[in-house]
């Protein structure tokens, strides 16, 4: 049951992946690469690894996300500026 | 065209380097001999109900002094990067006030986050979790602070200080290993206490409180000079 459970997880992490690539917009980009970290805690979780599993929520889906927002937020400012 | 044919060349070649990876997985019966020894020991030496965290912090302590040393070099590199200008800092930039819900929830929410990264860190020896888990709570909490009133100022000083003491005591309690234990980073330079109480496991809390400080304050400076950056 947790194999099946790990297995879709898996599947879903890399739809996820394939998603963050193929996105047309970066915004929905940088939070489908947060999905893939929280989908990737809980298979940290399930394999019994919570040490892990709240560094990864943590980082990877949490504070990384934000990085790359306030990034992005960055980079767009500049386009406007040097558009008008 | 070339340029095509070499990358498939380039991907058959990692291929084929990786296949063997997945076919000559063999699971493994038992432990080997340095996870068996950590395994059956670890609890009576060091006195940590989290193996894990009594690992990471004696066993592989100088792993994750490098670690805490690769983050304060990204911390460094970010802040170095994206320094304020003089020039921008003289023009004072109009941000949006944040909504009524996001100040009244903060100041709610802040304290109680920064409270529960202060317990993970300081129960970093009996509970999944530790420094680097506490420390990004924190550095989230802090966060929350910032989407709320965009306009308020960080104290740099008090960051900074307790930046560089935490990372300096940590150094100290590792030396100090040296002369009052078996070596670099031992925690048993103090008494190691009834197993699974708070204050137990030799040096370990202390170590992990100093890792979780040091690495939220970094985080935070990181998103400090993320969000007042005029780039």
């Amino acid at each position: 049951m947790i194999t099946l459970i790990i297995v879709i997880l898996g599947i879903l992490m890399i739809a996820g992946a394939v998603m963050a690539i193929t996105m047309k917009s970066l915004l929905s980009s940088i939070i489908a690469a947060g999905v893939i970290s929280l989908l990737a805690s809980i298979i940290y979780l399930l394999l019994a690894a919570p040490d892990v599993a709240m560094t990864e929520a943590a980082i990877g889906s949490g504070l990384t996300t934000v990085v790359f927002l306030y990034a992005f937020s960055k980079v767009k400012a500049g386009e406007e500026d040097s558009n008008g | 065209m070339v340029k095509r044919f070499l990358v498939l060349l380039v991907l058959i070649f990692f291929t084929i380097m990786i296949i063997p990876l997945i076919t000559d997985v063999q699971p493994q019966t038992e432990l080997n001999s340095l996870a068996k020894k950590y395994v059956k020991d670890g609890s009576d030496e060091l006195g940590g109900a989290n193996l894990v965290t009594s690992v990471i912090v004696t066993y592989r302590g100088l792993d994750t002094l490098g670690e805490v040393a690769v983050l304060f070099i990204a911390t460094a590199g970010v802040g170095f990067l994206l320094r304020r200008r003089k020039k921008a800092l003289s023009k004072p930039v109009k941000k949006r006030e944040s909504s009524e819900i996001l100040q009244t929830g903060t100041l709610l929410l802040m304290p109680l986050i920064l409270l529960f990264g202060v317990y993970i860190f300081l129960h970093g020896h009996l509970t999944p979790g530790g420094g680097f888990q506490g420390g990004v709570v924190i550095a989230s909490g802090i966060l929350l602070s910032f989407l709320a009133r965009p306009q308020s100022e960080l104290n740099h000083t008090v960051l900074h200080t307790i930046e560089s003491l935490s990372g300096a005591f940590y150094i100290v309690i590792g030396v100090l290993g040296i002369y009052l234990a078996a070596g670099f980073l031992d925690n048993r330079i103090m008494p190691l206490g009834d197993f699974g109480r708070l204050f137990s496991a030799g040096a370990i809390p202390i170590i992990y409180s100093l890792i979780g400080l040091k690495v939220g304050s970094e985080l935070v400076g990181i998103l400090d000079s993320m969000q007042r950056s005029e780039l």
